[in-house]
């Protein structure tokens, strides 16, 4: 691959899916576009760039963009937003929105389907308190052959034991044959939509929570802003934003703050002014030291 | 440091699964099968057991069950680590007392995600 081949592909990617790749990441393109170009009978990444500038196949550019994408995931990653959400955001929410009834969380880059499924459990477990309710829980990735295995919500058993406490697999999964399939009752709380999120997503509605991680790390600083912006715009006032424990709002948009009391965990920042101006709020209390 | 005492019958699994605790920071020991488990952990009870299922003497099912009728036998946790991986086999082993279930073959990043979820993160484990 020339220089002139891989610049083409890094300001290709960076268009079609936000990825900001350094020089240093030559070798992840070869190493990743080198089984495109056999899928395609293209001989050398020289004819796949070829084919990627006309006349132009949808199937080879889908190809490229998701062989770049990095799936990574596992059930209860990190654990911790996980714990947040069953101890402190359900809870608030469970109170907040008493009135509405309506709870509604999206999964910003699902990949194969362990975060919404992680989500699903703990929802699941909390049924008695969210009788009547209308939970939704929408999950959306770049690549719909992600998504395609996520629907399908069949993993092998290395995929069950990473993060996965075994009890939950016996709870909800069932065995077939070398693979685990989650339930049904799981799979249908979850619906899965492609999506670039370089492109508009206001159509998707307001969440309560957003969980938007491990992918912001893969896009330059003004894409992160735009993207942080638009997430704000999408999350309702008392809303919760989680990203990963290598990502932050800080220096990238002043739309959303980190919040004082849990890592990972952002909010509107017109919401944190409020609760601060607020005499009552039990924070301002010890903010300013009265 | 923390303990790990691993009870199976191949020398070649042990060894693995060594290196890998070992890696973490726990100090470990090794046992064959039950029986010589059972008298290991009456001289010194681990904090943690990785345990195959089939095995000569004492299979890993009736060391289990031996293990939490035995006094401290109770305090470690045990992580059955086995080719019996059906669902029945899960749940007898989590009715006998197991805290955690791997299923062979596996490898560093699950025998992390799983000692972590009893209780010892792997960069903890010095202490």
């Amino acid at each position: 691959m020339t220089d002139v081949e891989f610049d083409f592909l890094r300001a290709y990617l960076k268009t079609r899916s936000g990825l900001a790749l350094t020089a240093e990441k030559r070798y992840l393109v070869e190493s990743r576009l080198g089984p495109v170009c056999r899928r395609f009978n293209l001989a050398t990444l020289h004819d796949l760039v070829g084919a990627l500038k006309t006349p132009r196949d949808p199937a080879v550019e889908k190809a490229v963009v998701e062989a770049m994408t990095t799936n990574e995931t596992f059930f209860f990653r990190d654990r911790t937003p996980f714990d947040l959400f069953k101890d402190v955001l359900l809870p608030e929410a469970i109170v907040r929105r008493a009135a509405q009834r309506k709870l509604r969380i999206w999964c910003a880059a699902a990949s194969t389907g362990q975060e919404p499924y992680s989500i699903a459990m703990m929802l699941q477990d909390a049924a008695p308190r969210l009788a009547g309710w209308t939970v939704e829980i929408v999950a959306t990735d770049i690549s719909t052959e992600v998504l395609e295995k996520a629907r399908a919500g069949l993993y092998s058993h290395f995929e069950v034991q990473r993060g996965l406490p075994v009890q939950l697999l016996l709870k909800h999964f069932e065995q077939i044959g070398e693979q685990w399939r989650i339930s049904q009752g799981l799979r249908q709380m979850v619906d899965y939509r492609p999506l670039n999120l370089l492109h508009p997503f206001d159509a998707l509605g307001t969440f309560d929570i957003i969980y938007c991680r491990n992918v912001l790390i893969y896009f330059d600083a003004p894409t992160k802003g735009d993207v942080l912006g638009r997430l704000s715009a999408s999350l309702s006032p008392d809303g919760a934003l989680l990203l990963g424990a290598a990502e932050t709002v800080i220096g990238l948009t002043d739309r959303l703050v980190p919040s004082p009391t849990h890592r990972g965990l952002y909010n509107q920042a017109r919401a944190a002014g409020a609760r601060l101006a607020s005499p009552v709020a039990p924070p301002l209390r010890r903010v300013v030291g009265l | 440091m923390k303990t790990c005492l691993i009870v199976d019958d191949s020398a070649v699994i042990r060894k693995v699964a060594r290196r890998i605790l070992e890696g973490m920071n726990f100090k470990v020991a090794e046992a064959e099968d039950g029986a010589k488990a059972l008298v290991q952990c009456s001289d010194a009870m681990p904090d943690v057991i990785l345990l195959d299922w089939n095995m000569p003497e004492m299979d890993g099912y009736d060391f289990l069950r031996a293990l939490r009728q035995s006094p401290s036998g109770g305090s470690p946790k045990v992580l059955f680590c086995t080719t019996e991986n059906d669902v029945g086999a899960i749940a007898r082993a989590l009715h006998a007392g197991a805290d955690e279930y791997i299923m062979k073959p596996f490898d560093r990043d699950i025998v992390s995600a799983k000692l972590e979820q009893v209780g010892f993160p792997a960069q903890a484990n010095a202490a």
